[in-house]
């Protein structure tokens, strides 16, 4: 534990300001090979960006009349969100079922959820024609309560809030205020249960925001229950998430990690490959369901029902018997190549609703500009470089400083 | 429905309004009456694809003049620079031409997606796009069974294009849309939904040999403002047949309507359940327990 880095609690704010500082100075190597790549990418972004708020969204988007949504919301909004799941699923199951093992990830998983949601917002922000209007469903210019985008923009505020609420005990022992960290402690059953009643909410509402596209996206991917399914994937998006994003920090911040947390990183993937199956098999029933009930067969046999086959087999069906059989043979190696898969397997889902699925009968097909996907990857890369900065000051995957310890 | 709660509202506010203030309460010289939507009916045999409506509508919302007739290579769609066009379609009686516009739905899906109410239903019947309130999103375009808003896409201050029935600058000063007052050839007709209907069956039940028994929009989307009758059957000229009869907003609110029920139900749930689990130990906010 660096004890040198705990200033003394409750400080006054100018010595509060200065650690700050000195703070955001980076930590360690400049050029590594995320770096390298991250920071041009970044450069070119912003000036994207630029010429997005200079020119239009035209100038640098492949959107259309007919295709007014395309990767920075089927994407970046879309899939984006539902990876973020992870953070309600686990503070579902600790907070709520108390389920202690799995306490170890709860903070990088709501730092994760925190980040996403903060970044996926601001790439809508980019997305909006005239985002000088962004307030008004806010500030009631009106109320467009009608709206399933009005339900789902106000829940992207106050799941921000809950989370922020939720890892704001992490800033407090950064901070070294301890008394901060007793009262923001405090709150956080009450922004757990707020925060997951959110989420149930608008992860089924990216999904209806769909409903009223119904002769606009491709019969085998429109159902009325598109919400559900939104809302059932998202568990196990989110949690494969934890697993992928989980075997990727305890290589690069390893030195973060204390060695009772690495052994128990078997255990926390292990339960966690488990609830995947449970909620996939729940998933792949339930799509089973809408198939038969839509009796959608004729449409099995052309380009596009061959699509919709390799995502239920190839990457729910085969995934969730991976899963299934790597939790009872125990081996990590495969739980991870079933998380990659099932994420693979949600971001096709998504796109294949939101994008691909999207005007398929089109004769000019919606395809991103390089300029769309550099913007994407801007945001993504950002969140990274946030995220790592974060990791690396605040007590996350490190273990609480001694204050914040409450005896049992 | 909608209509019905309205009225009622209307006539208890204005009965207490009276009896409050103990005299007879009269309605400014309304040129068009609030209590029913009004629309617009397209005869589409008595069109002669001139396209007179489209000058007059470009130059009425200030927009550019539409391309000349020579330039035209089959259907055009509207866009951000023209809020209608007459298409010609070579159907089996011949030539029939056909106006898109915006629909102005009875319950129109763009109201109800948009989130900022910018996109908004008047009372009189026209759907109008108001920019202080309008954020860009385009939830309306995904909506809209119509394709209608449409987008500049490359304007810094971009702005949602579609038609709005003249309503702030016609309609509502008593004055005709200007598609209706300019065309020559009386294709096109003002008035309530209800007259329109009824003059749209009257001129199908004199001369059925001229006419498709259907009006297009007595059901569509649920109903719409605009309403069209053709010789031909509407899918030959251009019009969207596989428009649902339910109204679309319709397709959102069994989801809308659970909100408020999963946000008592689902909390008090899972404080029950922390409550089971817990033993009686105060949550541990601190990582790594
Ligand atoms: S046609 Fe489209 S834009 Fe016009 S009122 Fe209906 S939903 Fe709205
Ligand atoms: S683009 Fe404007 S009018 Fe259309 S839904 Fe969004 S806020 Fe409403």
């Amino acid at each position: 534990m660096n004890s040198s880095r705990i200033i003394s609690a409750d400080n006054d704010g100018k010595h509060i300001w200065r650690f700050i500082f000195s703070e955001l100075k980076p930590k360690g190597k400049w050029l590594t090979p995320f770096n390298i790549i991250s920071i041009p990418i970044i450069l070119l972004g912003i000036v994207l960006i630029v010429i997005r708020f200079w020119k239009g969204i035209g100038a640098v988007t492949n959107l259309s009349q007919e295709i007014p949504w395309g990767l920075w919301i089927g994407f970046d909004v879309v899939t984006g969100v539902a990876f973020a799941g992870g953070a309600y699923v686990i503070t579902f199951m600790v907070y709520i079922l108390n389920m202690k093992k799995y306490h170890s990830i709860v903070r990088v998983t709501v730092l994760n959820g925190f980040l996403a949601y903060l970044f996926y917002a601001g790439a809508l922000l980019l997305d909006l024609g005239r985002p000088w209007n962004v307030i008004n469903p806010i500030i009631g210019n009106n109320f467009g309560v009608s709206s399933v985008l009005f339900l789902v923009a106000w829940h992207f505020l106050l799941y921000m809030i809950a989370q922020l609420i939720e890892f704001s005990p992490a800033i407090a022992e950064w901070l070294g205020a301890k008394r901060a960290h007793k009262i923001l402690s405090g709150m956080t059953l009450a922004a757990v249960i707020f925060g997951i009643t959110l989420s149930m909410l608008h992860q089924s509402g990216l999904g209806a925001l769909y409903l009223m596209a119904k002769e606009k996206i491709h019969p085998l991917w429109y159902s009325e229950f598109i919400p559900i399914m939104f809302f059932v994937s998202s568990i196990f998006a989110g949690l494969s998430m934890v697993i992928f994003e989980g075997s990727i920090s305890h290589k690069v911040f390893s030195d973060q990690i204390s060695d009772k947390d690495h052994k128990a990183q078997r255990g926390i993937v292990h339960g966690l490959a488990k609830i995947c199956t449970g909620t996939m098999f729940v998933y792949f029933f339930l799509q089973l369901l809408v198939f038969i009930h839509q009796k959608h067969w004729g449409l099995i046999n052309t380009p596009m029902g061959y699509w919709y086959l390799l995502e239920m087999i190839g990457f729910v069906f085969l995934p969730m018997v991976l899963f299934f059989y790597s939790y009872r043979s125990n081996n990590l190696f495969l739980i991870r190549l079933a998380a990659i898969l099932t994420m693979l397997g949600v971001v096709l889902n998504r796109l294949n609703v939101t994008i691909i699925g999207f005007r398929w009968d089109m004769a000019i097909r919606y395809v991103p500009s390089w300029m769309e996907i550099v913007v994407t990857l801007t945001v993504l890369f950002t969140e990274i470089w946030i995220f790592r900065w974060v990791i690396n000051r605040l007590p996350v995957l490190r273990e609480s400083t001694s204050f914040a310890k409450v005896k049992e | 429905m909608q209509l019905h709660r309205r009225d009622f509202f209307k006539v208890m506010g204005a009965t207490g309004i009276t009896l409050a203030l103990g005299k007879e309460l009269k309605a400014a010289p309304d040129a068009i009456s609030k209590n029913e939507f009004h629309g617009i009916l397209y005869d589409s045999s008595r069109c002669t694809g001139c396209r007179g409506c489209e000058y007059d509508c470009s130059e009425a919302n200030n927009l550019p003049e539409p391309i000349p007739s020579k330039e035209i290579k089959g259907p055009r769609k509207t866009d951000e620079t023209r809020r209608t066009v007459v298409n010609e379609y070579n159907t089996s009686k011949g030539k029939v031409y056909s106006k898109f516009q915006c629909m102005h739905c009875n319950q129109p899906a763009c109201g109800s997606a948009c989130l900022t109410q910018a996109m908004t239903k008047t009372e009189e019947g026209p759907v109008i796009w108001r920019a202080d309130k309008c954020m860009g999103c385009r939830y309306c375009m995904v909506s809209c069974p119509f394709d209608i808003p449409k987008f500049e896409y490359h304007s810094a201050n971009p702005k949602i294009e579609k038609c709005t029935m003249c309503f702030d600058t016609r309609v509502q000063k008593g004055e005709l849309p200007a598609c209706v007052e300019n065309c020559p050839n009386e294709a096109l007709t003002f008035g309530t939904r209800r007259e329109l209907i009824h003059e749209a069956r009257r001129r199908i039940y004199e001369k059925p040999d001229v006419y498709v028994d259907q009006i297009y929009g007595e059901h569509e989307a649920g109903g719409t403002c605009w309403l069209y009758i053709s010789p031909v059957p509407f899918k030959e000229i251009g019009l969207n047949t596989s428009i649902q009869k339910a109204s679309y907003p319709e397709l959102t609110k069994g989801f809308l309507y659970s909100v408020p029920s999963v946000f008592v139900l689902v909390p008090a749930l899972l404080l029950g359940i922390q409550q089971a689990t817990s033993k009686d130990k105060p949550a541990n906010t601190s990582n790594h327990e």
